[in-house]
């Protein structure tokens, strides 16, 4: 038997369907590398052996039945601890929220119980997904299975470094500016952002509403796909949840040929202010598309230069306001001032004590960008500039199937280094930003290893909207020009983190 | 609090013009709330009535309910408006802990329905066209209960308790454009307006429409300006006036508070206004200030609302004849005078005289019915006329019985007051009761010339002509009678007998 | 260009519901200019006539019918609060006593 926890979702689903492993035996063997190595790497927040194995057990027994429920039955999962579960504490990396159950599943976590996929944990992230790095979790942050000393990329870091540290076989994440895609490069996963709408956000700790969007971080292609198969689908719940099925991304990427590949490669987005490893790593995925028979060509998106700027002013505004609900009444915590305080000032002193600084940064500037005699300037402008970025992206795909990129400026960064500097920390974002604003999906491949520092790039895939299929087809394609060359994916290159 | 000084009305009036706007919330009468799939139920237990999105939990959404979209459009063109090809649901940002989210989910920029109009027709048969800007959907709050303290009241409270239950539920705003020119019947054509609102979404059945419930509330806003002035004045909104009678007080209140600051010099704040029907006057609440900043944005986890114009005609069809071409036309129907019709209207007891004149009764013994014996009854019940238990069709079949000449008024009475004690039909009460009119003339005349046996000067009288003397002998008999018969006859058989 | 003044940070804060002391104030008032500063460049990028997105992927009338649906039970319900009494939440007095 091949070694569980280096094994691919897709190779484990295969061992359970062909009874050489059971999803006991699966989950046991990440519960143990978990319970060793989370000190580490500190993926997750929560971890709760029996309950997994609980799961575990009755996905073994349903099998054993004859009901397999899912391509991934049995195989564990990770999952971001903005997801509401009722079996499992929910915090978004906030002091706030400590110890909370909610009593409600969100739909991605119903998917997955029906699924038969034991939850593991629930992993880490930046406090309510505000943030590049796990720095600003209020748990501490996220380590990077690289480099320990590194960011594992955020707001998903916990989700990427147990994928890549091998504490989980795949996990779920969440993306409203790049917080799957960011954390997937970094740490040499690969991680997609549906379009939105794709999977339902329902359950979902919103960050900001019209960028959020749930998806696959995994070890392969193949396995992003199979789980975003499993997350996907129309949701009454979710109003903004899409009508009809994007169709299987399974299919697309068995069904991948390069024959016809048309690629763009976004000019505002390809030379300046990249790591030069990075760019490195870009120019030969640009080299190996043009040599497996893809045409590849510039495509020129000139609103994609005030994309952070607007961003930065729609995801605070929204989130200003989705926040407002954590003010001590039905959830959560409740800090008492001295003396006989009015609701009006527990209220503050709690959002003031529960609140790391990067949220209050962020609600107040979401405030500001909203309160009467700034809007227009502010949020209303940043709105039109996603029909500028919106315009852009509908004229390049006039041209091409995908657009590529690199997914980050640089390989992880140390941790502390851009901490006290918000504008650094916003520019890890760059590239995978335009998506978010558009709506359209965005994934993010492994390719190659920097060479000036050791560490995994990525490059980025951008499809139309509802066109996933051919962001899974083309992230198909690099994958496997990478796999010729290394034989496995990057992945198997981390570090042996029990003697770290 | 000490209460303010005031302008007596008329010399208020006299000096200053009066302009008012009103804010009617109608609760809808949807089977579910606004956003979520929680009954929308009066009544029930604290917080059972709630899920994570009207709790507002983290990570809950909003999906908007069909049939209050429905509702929206049917009263936005019950009020002539114009319905909007697009509308779209805002959030409006403030904290307070009836709120679950801290934001309201309601229509800002972009109204379901605009631009609208409605007449009211006064008690004088004066009517006032009230121009409507706009009706828009939202959602109600939750309810605060104030513990400790005195009153129970807000001011002066230990600490609050708080039940969602209501959270969520779908509201229609209606708001008219400032209504000018109303003069000394401003007050009364603020209430009248507010009543023709409510009538109209209770004969639309979109609302249960009981005030005393807050279904219908209402926010009047009140402002003076000098006679002959361009520029309006300071207006105060004064909040949640929930019945119609402190509509009219509360609007009149203010007009005298105002004008007794404006005359001396004094200027009005822009604030809102508690109204307390208790004690008759306005308390300030807070002023309107840079602080009120609700920085409203599009609503991003809900979708445009676009209803195709089949939709609207569909719904155009639903709609009820219009109140005030009904009244109309019942009053012609019926032919009623002015008075008599009045009557029943400000009763409001046009459904019921309508349902018992369609179940058989005549007009006449419809409204006399429910004007007066019924009435009474509510009254010494101390419930509303429509909670009595009896309807329409059994007030109906007991004035058939009294038509045939099968009940006297006074043993449909006691038949009436058996149907209000729950002891069935009518003619169940008549036969466990015993209740008809004797026709057994044998008994009568038994009767009658025992009555005349024993009051021998009475039958002197009337064989001298004296005939209203038979009133003494009707009274015996019909006590000996037990009331059972039938009081004309029983005097046509005396003046016989005397002969 | 940005006009970040203590008091403003001071009043935002306030509309956020955020207790802030005078150094906070102060920092996040630095902070924030430099992040609205970067920002700002939005004003630039577009004209009067370009319509605003709110919504990533265009969708109108979308609506559930009007239909009960299970709720959460009381205890469910109050399971997260931090007090509650009677079935209710609990808050502090929402007037200061005069
Ligand atoms: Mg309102
Ligand atoms: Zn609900």
């Amino acid at each position: 038997m091949t070694d569980i926890t280096s094994s691919t979702a897709a190779e484990l689903a295969t061992l359970i369907q062909t009874k050489k492993a059971s999803s006991v035996e699966i989950t046991t063997a990440f519960l143990d590398r978990m319970e060793s190595l989370n000190a580490k790497t500190n993926s997750y927040l929560h971890i709760d052996r029996s309950n997994a194995l609980e799961q575990a057990q009755r996905a073994d027994q349903q099998l054993a039945a004859g009901k397999a429920s899912s391509p991934l039955h049995g195989v564990p999962i990770a999952v971001k601890d903005n997801l509401t579960t009722t079996d499992a504490p929910t915090t978004s990396g906030s002091k706030i929220l400590e110890g909370w159950i909610p009593p409600y599943d969100a739909t991605v976590v119903t998917k997955l119980r029906q699924a038969a996929m034991p939850i593991l944990g629930k992993t880490n992230l930046d406090e309510f997904a505000m943030g590049s790095s796990t720095e600003f979790s209020a748990y501490g942050p996220s380590k990077n299975p690289w480099d320990l000393d590194r960011i594992p990329g955020g707001s998903g870091g916990g989700s990427s470094s147990a994928v890549s540290g091998h504490l989980a076989p795949i996990a779920i994440g969440s993306d409203t500016g790049g917080s799957i895609r960011y954390p997937a490069a970094v740490t040499g996963s690969v991680g997609a952002k549906p379009t939105y709408g794709a999977v339902s956000r329902y359950g979902l700790i919103a960050l900001a509403s019209s960028l959020d969007q749930i998806g696959p971080v995994a070890n392969t292609v193949l396995d992003a796909a199979l789980l975003q198969d499993v997350i996907s689908g129309h949701d009454p719940h979710d109003s903004t949840s899409l009508p009809n099925s994007l169709g299987s991304m399974v299919t697309a990427v068995q069904a991948a040929d390069i024959k016809g590949l048309k690629v763009g490669v976004v000019k505002q987005l390809s030379s300046d202010g990249f790591q030069l490893g990075v760019k490195a790593c870009f120019d030969d995925t640009v080299a190996k598309l043009v040599k497996a028979g893809a045409e590849v060509v510039e495509v020129d998106c000139p609103s994609f230069e005030y994309a952070v700027a607007a961003y930065y002013l729609i995801l605070p505004a929204e989130a200003s306001s989705n926040l407002a609900k954590f003010d001590s009444v039905r959830f959560g915590l409740r800090s008492m001032p001295e003396g006989n305080p009015t609701i009006e000032r527990v209220m503050a002193a709690t959002r003031e004590k529960g609140f790391g600084p990067e949220v209050k940064r962020r609600i107040i500037l979401g405030t500001y960008a909203l309160s009467s005699g700034y809007y227009d300037a502010y949020y209303g402008s940043a709105q039109k500039v996603r029909t500028l970025i919106q315009q852009d992206l509908a004229a390049a795909f006039e041209k091409v199937d995908v657009l590529i990129t690199p997914t980050a400026p640089t390989t992880a960064f140390k941790i502390g280094e851009k901490v006290d500097d918000p504008l650094a920390m916003y520019l890890n974002d760059i590239a995978t930003i335009p998506a978010n604003l558009a709506g359209i999906p965005g994934m993010s491949v492994p390719n190659g290893i920097a060479s000036e520092d050791g560490l995994p790039s990525g490059v980025q895939i951008l499809a139309p909207a509802m066109q996933d299929d051919q962001m899974y087809r083309a992230a198909s394609i690099i994958e496997s020009l990478y796999h010729a060359e290394w034989g496995a994916p990057l992945i198997s290159r981390v570090p042996n983190l029990e003697v770290l | 609090m000490a209460k303010e000084q005031l302008m007596p009305y008329e010399q208020a009036i006299e000096r200053f013009e009066v302009v008012i706007g009103l804010e009617v919330h109608v609760e809808l009468n949807t089977a579910s709330k606004m956003f979520c799939g929680c009954a929308n139920n009066f009544g029930s237990e604290p917080n059972t009535n709630v899920c994570p999105t009207c709790l507002g939990l983290p990570g809950s959404l909003p999906a908007v309910n069909r049939k209050a979209i429905e509702s929206s459009i049917a009263i936005g063109l019950a009020l002539d408006c114009q319905i909007a090809e697009s509308g779209r649901f805002s959030r409006k940002n403030y904290f307070y802990p009836d709120l679950a989210k801290n934001f309201q989910t309601s229509q800002y920029d972009e109204p379901i329905a605009y631009e609208g109009k409605i007449s009211v027709e006064l008690e004088t048969g004066e009517r006032f066209e009230v121009p409507i800007e706009r009706a828009h959907m939202e959602e109600d709050a939750g309810k605060l209960t104030h513990v400790g303290g005195a009153t129970g009241r807000i001011q002066g409270a230990e600490y609050s308790l708080v039940d969602y239950n209501r959270a969520g539920v779908p509201l229609v705003e209606i708001v008219t454009k400032p209504i000018y020119g109303a003069e000394d019947k401003a007050p009364e054509l603020a209430a009248t307006y507010v009543r023709v609102i409510r009538d109209i979404v209770k004969a639309m059945d979109v609302s249960d429409a009981k005030m005393e419930r807050g279904n219908v509330r209402c926010d009047a806003n009140v402002s003076l300006r000098e006679k002959g002035a361009e520029k309006l004045g300071t207006r105060t909104e004064t909040k949640n006036v929930n019945s119609l009678r402190s509509v009219e007080n509360a609007v009149r209140y203010e007009i005298q508070r105002q004008a007794h600051i404006l005359a001396a010099g004094g200027s009005i704040i822009q604030e809102t206004r508690h109204w307390h029907e208790d004690r008759g006057h306005t308390s300030a609440g807070r002023p309107k200030s840079d602080a009120d900043d609700y920085r409203y944005f599009p609503e991003p986890d809900l979708v445009p609302v676009q209803p195709s114009l089949e939709w609207i005609e569909e719904i155009r069809k639903t709609l009820p004849e219009n109140p005030a071409l009904r009244r109309k036309r019942l009053q012609e129907a019926w032919g009623f005078a002015d008075l008599e019709f009045r009557d029943v209207f400000n009763s409001d007891l046009l459904d019921e005289v309508e349902q018992t004149v369609a179940a058989g009764a005549s007009p006449q013994s419809a409204r006399k019915w429910w004007t007066g014996e019924l009435a009474r009854l509510a009254n010494a019940q101390g419930v509303s006329i429509t909670e009595l238990a009896i309807t329409p069709g059994q007030v109906a079949e007991i004035q058939k019985l009294i038509d045939a000449g099968e009940l006297t008024d006074r043993i449909a009475r006691d038949v009436v007051a058996g149907v209000l004690a729950g002891e069935g039909e009518p003619s169940q009460v008549i036969e466990s009761r015993g209740l008809r009119v004797v026709t057994d003339e044998g008994a009568l005349i038994a009767a009658i010339d025992k009555a005349l046996a024993s009051q021998p000067d009475v039958l002197e009288k009337i064989r001298d002509g004296k005939l209203q003397a038979a009133g003494a002998v009707i009274g015996a008999v019909m006590q000996e009678m037990r009331g059972q018969a039938d009081a004309a006859r029983v005097r046509e058989l005396i003046l016989e007998r005397a002969k | 260009m940005s006009e970040i003044t203590p008091d403003l940070v001071r009043h935002l804060a306030s509309l956020a519901r955020i207790l802030v002391t005078d150094e906070e104030v102060d920092q996040l008032a630095g902070e924030l200019a430099v992040i609205v500063d970067s920002v700002a460049m939005v004003n630039q990028a577009v004209s009067g006539d370009v319509v605003a997105t709110s919504h990533p992927i265009p969708m109108v009338n979308v609506y559930r019918e009007d239909v009960i649906l299970p709720s959460l039970t009381q205890e469910q319900a109050l399971s997260g609060a931090p007090e509650s009494a009677d079935g209710r939440f609990k808050v502090n007095a929402i007037l200061d006593e005069d």
